[in-house]
């Protein structure tokens, strides 16, 4: 073996080419079959993909490092999912580009967040953390609410979100702008659409409490609210005791 | 460093500066509507300057000496003052969202100044920024002297150097702009991403040539170390980053994998950053600069070819160790524990090879901060990787994970093991390269010593504290069976943890501070006593052997 190498040290393109081989092994072994089993994600017919407005919510909460802080990935630990709720499913974050599972929990775990509190609750808590949870060390939010939310290339990212696999249609592509709007304005035409191409279920209300001006916290505060809810798969794995 | 270039290499340089001028305008025209063209207009602007300080050296007079008698020290020498300066900025904003953490006031409202923001801007700095350029910089004054021979060409070893500090700076202040991938440590965008890929090649080949014109047989352990290094992050890079960008005039891209595929893809490349980046490439500083600093030979040769391979194969493996108990298949998890544990063979071959070099040398460490620097650097490396074995275990990790034990672990490493054994090699290379006797102030590599090793040691500890601390109460129920602590309880006994956790690092930082200033009195004060050349400053072997340190059998 020492002789082998003895020999091998002495060719650089060999040495090069026995790394890159030795290094590739675990990955492939480990990678690959991830998407070629298929138990490796549940089947849920009933999960749907995020909505613009939602969509644009992620985004922010990408741009400000949210993930940082804050996990999305109930483990299945007793005491996990007591205090978050059941524990979270490959097929819930099916539609993640890229996931955000996240590493560390200075504030707690968001996979169920949505529903757990009001809009109005996690606009002021967006707003002025400490106003509300006065030991938190949270950064405050409030321009969110006095940025206006970009709409005009809403259906680029819709359609990029095809191009690596979510199953957006045509019209979800082409409407993506309208929809934005109408999820946060209950009482306009725009928000018909949005129950049609989304679901009935989906959550269509002005949600940083102002209707009139679709703004980045309408958008956050959409996202928020829909964690743990694109999907009931997770409730009833817990249900059936499967 | 223009009078080293000889005409047609100068006007070579200003071809490619004015290309990558043209790249920036174009990025600017097309990302003009969005944050993107802010980064067009910075790529503009910084090569328009590199432009003029190229005309302004133009005409100077070619250089007469002929040059392949010398090594070519001026990337390296680049380099290492870039590290200097991304350690002192990197460490200053890592201690700075550690006092927010305590204070969280001290953000001052804007968004930039968000700690979600500042964290990559932290982790950037001092892991690509510090650790990238002083790897760069080491490994070009290691590959010649090791191989006895001059890098075969002038532009390309500048052009890593220069723009890999491009990608790190883009990488940051998109951050503070708010362009992130969100993919841990692989947060630039897809155009940054392109352009590192460009670098990195350029890298790899400097290197390959390097060796195909060494004049030693065979290639020194150093060499395999930052080769793991420059071949397994381009792999890591390539594959983590594959994504669809929005538009060519967006900056905001889409992963082609999602949830668990890209989970396991995004720790594989997470783990395998701290195996090639964090481990593979300082190890190779310290395979040189260790035994060449305390006037030893490496102590065993075959204990570093098990260490090497050990450590390039098991890595792989190890980054589903990170998803324990989520949603990423048992199997996978189950596997990257196992080998988690097998990897502190190799890793403690490797710790024990580096302090059993020490033997015969002892008064040395004890004498010479600098060289003491690698040994404690070599001791966090062992701690380290046992602790990294130790959480990988499912059973701890469960834990562990999620809480401030991660971060401590992180630290111990980085801050006992990487930043140890660079600034350790910073201070063996500067007067070397630059020629000097010493370092301008031994006695400030003495402050700088203490004040890192107190400041690692109160981080490591606060962390540990905090992080065993949260892990508990986040478990512990009550005589009634419920949960006996709201997560705000856990937050609320983290307060005086952060505070000691933001003096270690502000030591820590002081240390640093220290040694730019000691570094840059070394390079611009010292007076430039010609200090006679030793046979490792010449590229023709005249006792073969004797400059490089050689293996022990």
């Amino acid at each position: 073996m020492f002789r082998f190498h003895y020999w091998l040290e002495r060719k650089a393109i060999g040495f090069a080419l026995a790394i890159v081989l030795v290094a590739s092994i675990g990955g492939a072994v480990e990678i690959a079959p991830l998407f070629t089993i298929h138990q490796t994600i549940e089947d849920a017919p009933d999960m749907r993909v995020y909505t613009p407005l939602e969509l644009a919510g992620r985004n922010i909460y990408v741009r400000e490092g949210c993930y940082a802080c804050h996990s999305q990935m109930i483990r299945t630990l007793r005491d996990e999912v007591e205090r978050y709720g059941p524990y979270s499913l490959a097929v819930e974050s099916k539609y993640d580009h890229p996931m955000l599972w996240g590493s560390k929990r200075t504030g707690p775990d968001l996979a169920r967040v949505g529903g757990k509190y009001s809009d109005e609750w996690q606009v002021q808590h967006l707003n002025d953390p400490r106003a509300l949870v006065p030991q938190s060390v949270m950064p405050s939010y409030a321009r969110l609410g006095r940025n206006p939310l970009r709409t005009d290339d809403l259906s680029n990212h819709l359609r990029a979100m095809r191009a690596v696999g979510v199953p957006y249609t045509d019209d979800m592509i082409a409407n993506a702008r309208a929809d934005a709007y109408g999820q946060a304005a209950p009482d306009s035409p725009l928000a018909e659409g949005v129950g049609k191409r989304y679901g009935e279920a989906t959550n269509v209300r002005p949600f940083d409490g102002a209707p009139g001006v679709l703004t980045e916290m309408d958008a956050l505060v959409a996202y928020l609210q829909i964690l743990g809810h694109l999907t009931d798969a997770a409730h009833k794995t817990v249900a059936t005791g499967q | 460093m223009i009078e080293q270039l000889t005409t047609i290499e100068r006007q070579r340089a200003l071809v490619l500066l004015l290309a990558v001028t043209f790249g920036g305008l174009f990025v600017l025209i097309a990302g003009k509507d969005e944050v993107l063209g802010i980064h067009g207009a910075l790529i503009m602007l910084l090569s328009i300057a590199a432009i003029f300080y190229v005309l302004a050296g133009y005409f100077a007079p070619e250089p007469t000496a002929p040059r392949e008698d010398s090594y070519y020290d001026e990337p390296a020498k680049a380099g290492i003052l870039l590290a200097m300066g991304w350690a002192a900025f990197g460490l200053f904003i890592g201690d700075w969202v550690a006092w927010q953490l305590a204070y969280p006031s001290l953000n001052f409202e804007a968004g930039w100044t968000s700690f979600g923001r500042l964290r990559p801007v932290h982790t950037t700095s001092v892991i690509f920024g510090f650790g990238g350029n002083a790897l760069i910089a080491t490994s070009f004054y290691v590959m010649q002297r090791t191989s006895r021979a001059r890098i075969p060409d002038q532009l390309s070893p500048l052009f890593v150097v220069f723009g890999y500090n491009l990608f790190c700076l883009l990488a940051v202040t998109g951050y503070m702009m708010g362009i992130t991938q969100s993919k841990e440590y692989a947060e630039p965008e897809w155009y940054a991403d392109l352009w590192l890929v460009v670098v990195w090649v350029t890298y790899l080949i400097v290197y390959l040539r390097t060796l195909a014109h060494r004049k030693e047989p065979h290639i020194y352990v150093a060499n395999w170390y930052y080769l793991a290094f420059v071949l397994v992050v381009a792999m890591l890079h390539i594959v983590n980053n594959l994504a669809v960008p929005v538009s060519f005039g967006s900056a905001k891209s889409y992963s082609l994998f999602s949830g668990v595929q890209d989970a396991m893809t995004q720790w594989w490349y997470g783990h395998n950053a701290v195996a090639f980046f964090l481990t593979a490439g300082f190890l190779g500083m310290m395979y040189y600069f260790l035994p060449k600093r305390a006037g030893r030979p490496l102590f065993s040769y075959r204990l570093s070819i098990i260490s090497f391979w050990g450590i390039t194969f098991l890595y792989m493996w190890a980054g589903s160790h990170h998803l324990h108990y989520t949603a990423l298949p048992q199997w996978v998890q189950t596997l990257g524990m196992t080998f988690s544990v097998i990897l502190l063979v190799p890793s403690w071959t490797a710790a024990a090879n580096a302090l059993l070099t020490l033997n015969g040398a002892w008064h040395r460490v004890r004498d010479d901060a600098t060289l003491r620097f690698m040994m404690v650097a070599a001791v966090f490396y062992g701690i380290t990787t046992f602790e990294g074995s130790f959480l990988a275990i499912r059973a701890v990790n469960s834990l562990s994970h999620y809480t401030d034990w991660t971060i401590g672990h992180v630290h111990a490493g980085a801050l006992g093991w990487v930043a140890m054994i660079t600034f350790g090699s910073i201070y063996a290379a500067v007067p070397w390269l630059w020629k000097r006797e010493s370092m301008y102030s031994p006695r400030l590599v003495e402050w700088h010593f203490w004040l890192a090793l107190a400041g690692t040691i109160i981080y490591v500890l606060a962390m540990w504290n905090s992080g065993i601390i949260q892990g508990l109460m986040w478990r512990t129920y009550n005589a009634q069976g419920t949960l006996a602590y709201s997560f705000i309880d856990s937050l609320i006994e983290m307060h005086p943890y952060y505070i000691a956790r933001a003096v270690g690092g502000l030591l820590f930082l002081i240390g640093g501070l220290i040694g730019c200033y000691n570094v840059w009195m070394t390079v611009r004060i010292a007076p430039p006593q010609l200090v006679p050349e030793s046979a490792a400053d010449y590229p023709e072997p005249t006792v073969p052997g004797a400059a490089a340190p050689q293996a022990a059998e």
